[in-house]
C-alpha cells in the first residue's frame, strides 16, 4: 500500500469548542489542523467566503477582538472564547452598519462574493484609523481583491462610512 | 484533504520550548506562511506549536538607547508604535507595503525572519539597523546579528527548537537618515521584486555609518558592504552615490523569475540605491 507515511501521523482528535460568533455561542466539533473558515462556513456562516485560502484574497476576512483577520490561516481552536464578528454580525436589516449602509447606497458591490470581506477589513481599518486618507483606505484594504475590480465605489463607501462613524461618535 | 496535525498551545515560553524540542514539531505564531505551506504540502509538521498565548513575546520597548521587540510583534503592531516610528522609519515603510491588512494584522516580525524568504520585507531595514536576533532554546539564548543569520536560500543559524524571541538595535543618532523602497508590481498585497533599504549616519558633514541592505536580489538579504565602505568617512557628491550604486548592483546575485528578470532587477538596485542615497544625504544637509 502506498499511503504509509501518512499512516504514521497519528489522527487528531476532534473537540467540542465553544467559539464565540456575533454574540452567540456555536458549538462545533473539530480536529485541531482545520479553520476558522471551516468552522464557520460548516456552522453556517456563509458570509464568510472561501477565496484563495492563501492568505491573498481577503474573502474569509473577520473580527477577532475587533481586528481583522483570514480566517483561512487561523486554526479554530486558537480562537476560542475570542470574540469573533463576520460581515453579517455587524449590523441588522434594521439597524444597519454606516459601511454596510454605504456600501449599498455607493453601489460599492458588484458579483458581491468580495464585499464580505471588504466590509470587514474597512471595519477593521476605520476603528484603528478613524479618519483615514485616502491613503490610509488603500493600505488598509489592499488585501481584498475584487475580481470585478470595482475599487473606485468601495473606496467612496469606507470613506463616506468613515465620516458617519465619526459623526455618531461626536453626537453620543 | 489538509495535511493533519496535532496542536498545542502552551501558556509560556518554557513551555513552549520543551515541545519544540520534539520531533516533527514546529512553531506556529501569525499562520501566514506556515498554514499556507502546510496546505500547499511544503511542510507536513506532526506537531504544532502555537504561541498565541505568549503574550510577553509581543511588545516593543525602548530603555536607554535600545530598542527591543518581542518576536510575536506584528507588522501592525509596528505601524502602530510611536517608538517604531521615531527609530526605525524605514521598518515603518516596509511594514506599509508588507502584504495586505489581514497578514499584517497577524504575521509576525520573527515569522518575516524565520521564513527564510530574500524578498521578506522587514529584513532589509532591520539589516541597515545593525538589529541584533536572540535565540532561545531549553538550553539558554544566544544573540547573533542579524548580518549572520542567512546562511544561504531560506537556510539560517536557527538550530531545531529555537525561537527568535527578541529582535533589537541601537536607537540612531539624531543626525541619521534610513529609508526603504520596495520594488514590486504592484503597491500591496505583492511580492517584492527589489527591496532596498538605506541608512546613513552623519556627523559635521561627513558620512560615518553608511548602509545599503538588498532584498529579492540574492539567496538572502545581504549588506552591499563595498558599496558601503565607499560612503564612510566622506562627504558624499552625486559620483560618489553613482559610484555606490554601481557597486551595490555589482554585488547583487539576481536571478530571473515570474516576477522580473535578473538585469532588470539588478538595473533596479542601480536606480533605487542611487535615489535612496541622494534621497537620504539632501535629507541631512
Amino acid at each position: 500500500m502506498p499511503k504509509k507515511k501518512a499512516s504514521r501521523k497519528p489522527m487528531p482528535k476532534d473537540r467540542a469548542l465553544a467559539l464565540r460568533v456575533n454574540g452567540r455561542t456555536v458549538e462545533v466539533e473539530i480536529p485541531p489542523h482545520r479553520t476558522l473558515l471551516e468552522a464557520l462556513r460548516d456552522t453556517g456562516f456563509v458570509d464568510v467566503k472561501r477565496g484563495c485560502e492563501k492568505g491573498d484574497c481577503g474573502a474569509c476576512a473577520v473580527l477577532i477582538d475587533g481586528v481583522a483577520v483570514d480566517a483561512c490561516l487561523t486554526l479554530a481552536w486558537t480562537v476560542e472564547g475570542r470574540d469573533i464578528v463576520t460581515a453579517a454580525g455587524l449590523g441588522t436589516h434594521e439597524n444597519m452598519h454606516p459601511l454596510q449602509k454605504t456600501f449599498v447606497e455607493k453601489g460599492a458591490i458588484q458579483c458581491g462574493y468580495c464585499t464580505p470581506g471588504l466590509i470587514v477589513a474597512a471595519q477593521s481599518l476605520i476603528s484603528m484609523t478613524p479618519n483615514p486618507s485616502e491613503e490610509d483606505i488603500r493600505v488598509g484594504l489592499s488585501g481584498n481583491l475584487c475580481r470585478c475590480t470595482g475599487y473606485a465605489k468601495v473606496f467612496e463607501a469606507v470613506r463616506e462610512a468613515a465620516a458617519e462613524v465619526r459623526n455618531q461618535r461626536s453626537r453620543r | 484533504m489538509y495535511a493533519t496535525f496535532d496542536l498545542d498551545r502552551p501558556g509560556d515560553l518554557a513551555g513552549a520550548l520543551a515541545l519544540l524540542k520534539a520531533k516533527g514539531a514546529v512553531a506556529l505564531a501569525g499562520g501566514t506562511n506556515l498554514i499556507v505551506d502546510v496546505r500547499a504540502g511544503r511542510e507536513n509538521p506532526r506537531r504544532v506549536v502555537s504561541l498565541d498565548k505568549l503574550d510577553s513575546l509581543r511588545g516593543i520597548r525602548q530603555a536607554g538607547g535600545k530598542v527591543a521587540i518581542g518576536g510575536r510583534t506584528t507588522v501592525t503592531d509596528l505601524l502602530r508604535s510611536p517608538i517604531i516610528a521615531k527609530t526605525a522609519p524605514a521598518l515603518v515603510e516596509s511594514a506599509r507595503q508588507f502584504a495586505g491588512q489581514m497578514v499584517r494584522n497577524t504575521a509576525t516580525v520573527a515569522g518575516n525572519i524565520a521564513c527564510g524568504s530574500p524578498a521578506a520585507d522587514l529584513v532589509p531595514p532591520l539589516f541597515a539597523l545593525d538589529a541584533e536576533l536572540t535565540l532561545a532554546s531549553p538550553r539558554g539564548q544566544r544573540t547573533v546579528p542579524i548580518a549572520s543569520y542567512f546562511t544561504g536560500y531560506k537556510k539560517d543559524v536557527r538550530r531545531p527548537g529555537e525561537l527568535i524571541t527578541r529582535i533589537s538595535w541601537k536607537a540612531p543618532p539624531p543626525r541619521s537618515r534610513a529609508l526603504f523602497y520596495k520594488l514590486a508590481r504592484r503597491k500591496g498585497d505583492a511580492i517584492t521584486v527589489v527591496g532596498v533599504a538605506v541608512a546613513l549616519d552623519i556627523e559635521r558633514g561627513i558620512c560615518r555609518r553608511a548602509r545599503i541592505a538588498l532584498g529579492a536580489v540574492a539567496p538572502t538579504v545581504f549588506r552591499a558592504r563595498e558599496a558601503e565602505a565607499m560612503l564612510e568617512g566622506q562627504t558624499l557628491t552625486p559620483a560618489l552615490i553613482e559610484s555606490a550604486a554601481k557597486a551595490a548592483a555589482a554585488a547583487a546575485r539576481p536571478i530571473d523569475d515570474v516576477r522580473a528578470s535578473a538585469a532588470y532587477r539588478r538595473h533596479g538596485v542601480h536606480v533605487l540605491v542611487r535615489r535612496l542615497l541622494g534621497q537620504a544625504w539632501e535629507q541631512l544637509s
